[in-house]
């Protein structure tokens, strides 16, 4: 009477079982850092007395919070971590060109299901889509797997998500999740685990139940996680992984959940979540109308082909308002490519857009992107809290990258179906 | 270290890490240079107005949003002696815990301080006081393994003396 995450997480600490509430030690399969949290953890393995990482071939570093470096600090920081993936011998070092870690990590096989992912980021939940139990820690957290290869976990109790109906046209995974923060609230799964089932999430792409898993951690949880099918093992087929479709831990029929969580989406409109909370959401016509300064489409959440894909069925052969600034940032240099190869890039940039090189870009207000004071942002990324994209005098609005093309397109919110 | 006494910042609900430190200041890795950041924008007062030992009160879901270790080392090396919340965000509790910093969860404690008011918390016995009001409210202490964390002074001594891992 398991859960997926029971399941996991007994395998990883070599028990017959875990439940719900107690406190395991957990092998570690994936250990990722990104450039801003890495230093830290590096220092951390060091005063922890350990000179070499447990298992070079299963750390992972990407440098993409600010790739490339845009002060003389961040880019001593990108030389301290390359140092050290030299020195320890790490077989797989992303440097500045490749693009989000959470999307460099499953398209490179750092990611199967039942494995333990371990990530110095928050949005590490995002592979739980591929059916592993994935969740972000600090850097000391992060210190400690690389010295022993362990962490601890409280095995998460979990809410099943069960989301039913069909999808309109214009409405996608993101506007899924976002009426999931609504109803669940950016504390209502804080410890706990939300397993994404129902016929919605089997329709959805690979992509699109990567996007729901990332925002798990917009309603406080551990992690997010979807049931592997025909279309996971060919995603990572297609993308070079040797996968050996080994059993995927399926949840037993009689497994306890805290809850279930049941949702119907059939007619459900675009939705977008408004200043200053996740959970904050609305039906986009509710909102149509509010001026933007800016549209950012991009992110582990939505800087994928299929996101690049709706704003260009939008904006091909047409003009950005002139009083918005269209930023699009491919997730990775793999989406990146084939974007180019699609011919999505060149109708953007003829568009007006500003396409940025593979990597956070706006979504955390480190560098790029920034919002001034009175300034309104609509944004495909996760958070939208006061100060987050800039100036906190500044609003940020998140949605679909269709919902945020159509806005770039006519300078306020919009309905997708507007300008269709 | 398990009992702790100083004064009271008060915040509200839903208090995120982008607010405890923006993320333009990732880059640093310097934890005393991250604390003259600390809540920069969220209450500007209170990086020149925090003394050794005071104590940072939120209410529900405090320390939400980025895994950054920079918001809880922020907040120690301005000083802050310890941070009461109805609850907490997971990440940035585990991160608080594993740097030394006592973050517990006691639930009525929004309401039942002021910001400048004077507390005594007993960790370990899992009792907070209010002395300016008299107010007393119980925690549920914190389970053993994480008070033998904060006892060794954060994660990275914990584990200089632990070789079962």
């Amino acid at each position: 009477m398991s859960t997926v995450s029971e399941k996991i997480l007994a395998q990883a600490s070599g028990r017959g079982d875990a439940k719900a509430g107690e406190i395991v030690k957990a092998r570690v399969d994936t250990a990722m850092m990104p450039d801003v949290t890495s230093v830290l953890a590096i220092e951390a393995m060091k005063k922890m007395g350990a000179a070499h990482v447990w298992d070079p071939d299963r750390v992972v570093i990407v440098l993409d919070h600010v790739a490339p470096p845009s002060s003389v600090n961040s880019a001593r920081v990108h030389s301290v971590i390359r140092g050290f993936a030299k020195e320890q011998n790490l077989k797989h070092f992303y440097d500045v060109e490749s693009g989000v870690c959470h999307q460099v990590l499953p398209e490179h096989g750092h990611v199967r299901p039942g494995t333990v992912v371990i990530g110095a980021d928050s949005h590490t939940c995002t592979h739980g889509a591929f059916g592993a139990f994935a969740t972000g820690v600090g850097s000391t957290d992060m210190g400690a797997v690389l010295a022993r290869g362990k962490t601890w976990l409280r095995v998460p109790e979990t809410i099943k998500v069960d989301i039913n109906g069909s999808l309109g046209e214009h409405v996608y995974a993101k506007d899924v999740v976002l009426r999931v923060a609504k109803e669940i609230g950016v504390s209502g799964a804080t410890y706990m685990a939300l397993k994404y089932t129902g016929q919605t999430v089997s329709d959805l792409t690979v992509a699109g139940r990567m996007t729901l898993c990332n925002m798990a951690i917009e309603m406080g949880a551990k992690t997010g996680i979807c049931q592997p099918d025909h279309k996971t093992h060919r995603w990572l087929r297609d993308h070079g992984v040797d996968d050996d479709e080994s059993h995927p831990l399926p949840p037993d029929p009689d497994a306890q959940y805290r809850r279930t969580e049941e949702l119907d989406v059939a007619g459900m409109q675009p939705q977008v979540a408004c200043p200053h909370n996740v959970d904050n959401v609305k039906p986009v016509t509710e909102i149509s109308g509010v001026e933007i300064n800016q549209a950012f489409i991009g992110s582990c959440t939505n800087g994928r082909l299929e996101d690049l894909r709706q704003a260009h069925a939008i904006l091909k052969g047409r003009q950005v308002h002139r009083d918005v600034r269209l930023l699009v940032v491919p997730a990775s240099r793999g989406v990146y490519r084939a974007a180019l190869e699609e011919g999505i890039i060149a109708d953007l940039v003829d568009a007006g857009a500003v396409v940025s090189n593979p990597s956070c870009a706006a979504c955390f207000g480190g560098y790029i992107g920034l919002l001034g004071p009175g300034e309104r942002g609509i944004a495909t990324s996760n958070r939208n809290f006061r100060g987050r994209q800039g100036s906190p005098e500044a609003e940020v609005y998140l949605s679909s990258a269709a919902v945020a093309a159509a806005s770039a397109l006519t300078g306020h919110i919009t309905h997708p179906e507007e300008v269709a | 270290m398990m009992k702790l006494m100083g004064r009271v910042w008060r915040y509200g609900h839903d208090v995120n890490t982008d607010y405890i430190i923006p993320g333009r200041y990732m880059e640093l890795t310097d934890p005393d240079e991250m604390a003259t950041h600390v809540f920069e924008e969220h209450d500007p007062t209170f990086k020149d107005g925090v003394r050794n030992g005071d104590i940072v009160v939120g209410a529900t879901n405090f320390g939400c949003g980025s895994s950054r270790e920079h918001a809880p080392l922020a907040l120690k090396h301005s000083g802050v002696g310890c941070v009461l919340a109805e609850s907490f965000a997971r990440i940035f509790y585990r991160n608080a815990i594993n740097i030394g910093l006592p973050a517990l969860e006691c639930p009525g404690i929004h309401d039942a301080v002021s910001k400048g008011d004077t507390v005594e918390v007993d960790i370990t016995g899992g009792v907070v006081r209010n002395l300016d009001t008299g107010i007393e409210l119980c925690f549920n202490p914190l389970p053993p393994f994480m008070v033998e964390v904060l006892n060794a002074g954060g994660l990275v001594p914990y584990l200089n003396e632990t070789e079962e891992w």
